[in-house]
């Protein structure tokens, strides 16, 4: 069961704006990673919208994910710049190292692999973002070394 | 900050700042764009302030916002001398301040030099910025933007005061329309146009929205002005609003842009305080206050039928126009929008004049404000070329220029790389080959050539990179972006997207390219919005200008940029050393040989993906494509 009380404070800070359910979804997905089903029938409930409403912002935006992710999010810009530049060379070899494909998310639960059209740092492409932190001119070889930085050595679970 | 009660009030505030501006102070500006930040800004700077107080000096360190020169990053400019550091280290202070802040003595090491290692002391000499002509960027790399007293000393409100001071709001909209400013998002209508239609259609409520969605990839010049001067944005949008007659305000930027949330938050605060935002406006009756919203990441939000749509809280889709958002808008109310970089012209043309911003650019405007393009277009200079960053120059100035001169050229030249194309326009744009690089860049001329402005977008791309896969990369975008909602975008994005995968696959077949132009002729007539209107631009502009790669593709499987990996295998050739650098790096052990041997790639482990060909140093390993593969490999 999914503890809604994060959800109620963020409603409650836009006054029950039923324009705002973009924002709330956006403040909801902050907190627990995704979008939890019950969170979006409590939007639903407590704004007094329909389901479809909801529902049809959440799946509409990229923004959103509407399953579980990692513990950490490793973004891959995919925008024109770092394409040229290689990107998809480097999402292939994120993919391979971690065994999963793009919007998939670890086994272990360590990582989920997703990409951006852009994050607008394009003098820095091919670039790779994990949990908000940049990596800029990543070469397809240096993959590995960026993702250790965030794999706890083993022992520490 | 104290509160202006009337516009002569704001002046005395603004000129207490100017005035307290002292020119010969020392300085110390770091770049706190998105890109230093990423190349290790942040930390940087705290550590030059923390070493500055540490030895008691009288010296500021200002964080800044972006100065463009995002891939030198970290940048340091030391003032007033205009020392130009690039790819500063913490440990690289002391050595700053002891040699170069206290004796002027000047660190190579930290100096840029070009690809002919020419040493450039100064920014302004660099030739990044040598042929910019900075307006919009003006402050930036001047002032820190977290402080309103910063942007107040670089005559910060000073437009807005003379607006509320001395003038009525339709003589505002005309000064605009005689401007010529045209919109920087994309479409590049006229501005005081907009404006003019906004103020004259009826209604007891009027909109204002600011378009900070830069969905376009490869573009983020509104992503560096909303961090590095907000203000800026902010002073336009309360001038636009007293000449239209709007009473609120909306600010709609991506979520993938947190510090421009963040810079432009406080920015609104600080422009209460200071008594510019809210009710009653510097004692004038005159109220406007402004909302952030921000976006979901629907490249599709750009079009403002679907970013009005996206405030109201509902599914980002276009619909039909007319009518234009300025008869009926945001909650069916007349609603003017453009884009950051737009707005942030406004203070400056009402600063300096009409004359002076139609001094600038191409055309003659006197007439029709579509007679030409005046002021400067801030691009985003990125891709296979040697000074990737931010750059702002007058509108006109021809295509070469840009690429070869602010750019420094294509990178790794030296490795025998050439100049293929230049993409411009966003997604829906086109790509420019060398015939016309003597081109002048400007609204009319883009669109002449089968590509446009859009957002400002330049993408430089090499002999490495293949037209038929970059063709194919911008369709899968749209077909991803395409809102669904008409079907000629939908479903014709979908059919390119199909052909495109089967030729970048080596299995196109001839009839493709004729079902690929009219696919493209109907898309353009028949979409509903901009985004399926102008969706086949990257295909028919890349089929009329290299037409040959789609051929090779089909007929011998030859990939021209030799980056389909279908139809490339690397090869390593009798140049190899056997330094047994590639073996060490080939992620699936394809590579084999002994040290100062020939080494042997085995193909059916290979994936091709090109980190031997990178880590090369000799030029040993080649790519083969076509029939090449046949004779040099027998498959």
């Amino acid at each position: 069961m999914v503890d809604l009380t994060a959800v109620d404070k963020i409603i409650e800070g836009y006054h029950g704006d039923k324009t705002a359910i973009l924002a709330i979804l956006q403040d909801i997905q902050a907190v627990y990673n995704y979008l939890p089903r019950e969170a979006m029938m409590r939007v639903v409930e407590k704004l007094q919208v329909s389901t479809t409403q909801v529902s049809s912002l959440a799946t509409f935006f990229h923004a959103f994910s509407l399953k579980p992710r990692g513990k950490n999010i490793v973004t891959v810009c995919m925008g024109t710049a770092c394409h040229v530049r290689g990107a998809p060379r480097v999402l292939d070899e994120i993919e391979r190292q971690m065994g999963v494909k793009n919007q998939e998310t670890t086994p272990d639960g360590l990582f989920t692999v997703e990409t951006v059209n852009c994050v607008g740092a394009c003098a820095l492409g091919p670039l790779v973002m994990v949990n908000g932190n940049y990596h800029g001119n990543i070469a397809t070889s240096e993959v590995t070394e960026v993702l250790d930085q965030y794999r706890k050595p083993a022992g520490q679970a | 900050m104290e509160k202006a009660t009337t516009p002569q009030a704001l002046l005395q505030i603004i000129e207490k700042h100017e005035k307290a501006r002292d020119p010969n102070a020392v300085r110390i500006s770091v770049c706190g764009g998105t890109g230093c930040k990423a190349s290790g800004a942040g930390p940087l700077i705290e550590a030059f302030r923390k070493e500055i107080a540490d030895r008691k000096l009288d010296v500021e360190v200002i964080s800044t916002g972006c100065h463009g020169f995002c891939e030198r990053g970290p940048l340091v400019v030391l003032h007033p001398s205009g020392v130009f550091y690039q790819k500063v280290k913490i440990k690289d202070i002391p050595e700053i301040l002891d040699k170069t802040l206290a004796k002027g003595e000047l660190i190579a090491r930290l100096q840029y030099r070009d690809e002919n290692r020419t040493v450039y002391v100064k920014e302004k000499e660099v030739p990044f910025y040598k042929d910019q002509e900075r307006i919009v960027f003006a402050m930036n790399g001047h002032i820190d933007p977290t402080r309103l007293d910063h942007y107040l000393s670089m005559q910060g409100y000073r437009a807005l005061a003379t607006v509320l001071g001395k003038h009525q709001p339709g003589e505002i909209v005309e000064m605009v329309i005689k401007s010529g400013l045209r919109g920087r998002g994309g479409g590049g209508f006229p501005t005081g146009l907009k404006w003019k239609f906004t103020r004259e259609a009826e209604g007891d409520k009027k909109y204002l929205i600011c378009n900070a969605d830069e969905g376009d990839p490869g573009a983020f010049m509104d992503r560096s002005v909303l961090e590095g001067n907000p203000h800026l944005v902010l002073e336009g949008m309360i001038i636009g609003a007293f000449a239209v007659g709007a009473s609120e305000g909306y600010v709609y930027v991506r979520n993938e842009y947190p510090m421009a949330i963040e810079h432009l938050q406080l920015a609104i605060t600080q422009a209460r305080e200071l008594g510019v935002l809210g009710q009653n406006i510097l004692g004038t009756g005159f109220s406007f206050d402004v909302k952030i919203n921000r976006g979901g990441g629907a490249f599709v939000c750009g079009e403002e039928t679907a970013l009005i749509a996206s405030i109201e809280g509902r599914r980002g889709m276009p619909r039909t126009r007319p009518p234009f958002p300025a008869k009926k808008g945001l909650w069916g109310k007349p609603t003017d929008i453009n884009n950051v970089e737009t707005w942030a012209n406004v203070p400056y043309i009402i600063n300096r004049g009409v004359d002076w911003f139609t001094s600038i650019g191409t055309g003659d405007v006197s007439k029709s404000p579509f007679g030409g393009s005046k002021g400067t277009k801030i691009f985003s200079l990125v891709g296979k070329v040697n000074n990737t960053g931010l750059v702002e120059v007058p509108m006109g100035i021809p295509l070469r220029k840009i690429v070869f001169d602010i750019g420094g050229g294509i990178k790794n030249s030296k490795k025998g790389r050439t100049f293929k194309a230049v993409q411009t326009g966003g997604p829906s744009g086109g790509c420019i080959p060398d015939a016309y690089l003597d081109h002048p860049v400007d609204f009319d001329e883009l669109s002449k050539l089968g590509s446009m402005m859009g957002s400002g977008g330049m993408i430089v791309m090499d002999d490495h990179t293949c037209m038929v896969e970059v063709a194919r990369y911008f369709v899968d975008f749209l077909k991803e972006e395409s809102c669904g909602k008409c079907t000629p975008c939908r479903e014709g994005l979908r059919r390119m997207s199909e052909i495109l995968n089967r030729m970048v696959r080596g299995q196109g077949k001839t009839e493709d390219l004729a079902v690929l132009e009219d696919l493209g002729a109907v898309m353009k007539d028949a979409s509903l919005c901009q985004l399926g209107s102008t969706a086949a631009n990257p295909v028919l502009s890349t089929l009329k200008y290299f037409r040959s790669e789609y051929e090779h593709h089909i007929a011998t499987g030859l990939c021209d940029g030799r980056q389909c990996i279908d139809l490339i295998r690397y090869h390593i050739t009798d140049a190899c050393t056997g330094c047994t650098i590639c073996a060490k790096k080939c992620p699936t052990q394809a590579i084999t040989g002994e040290n100062k041997q020939l080494h042997k790639l085995e193909q059916s482990k290979c994936v091709r993906c090109g980190v031997c060909y990178d880590a090369c140093n000799f030029n040993a390993i080649s790519i083969l494509s076509g029939t090449e593969i046949r004779e040099k490999l027998g498959e």
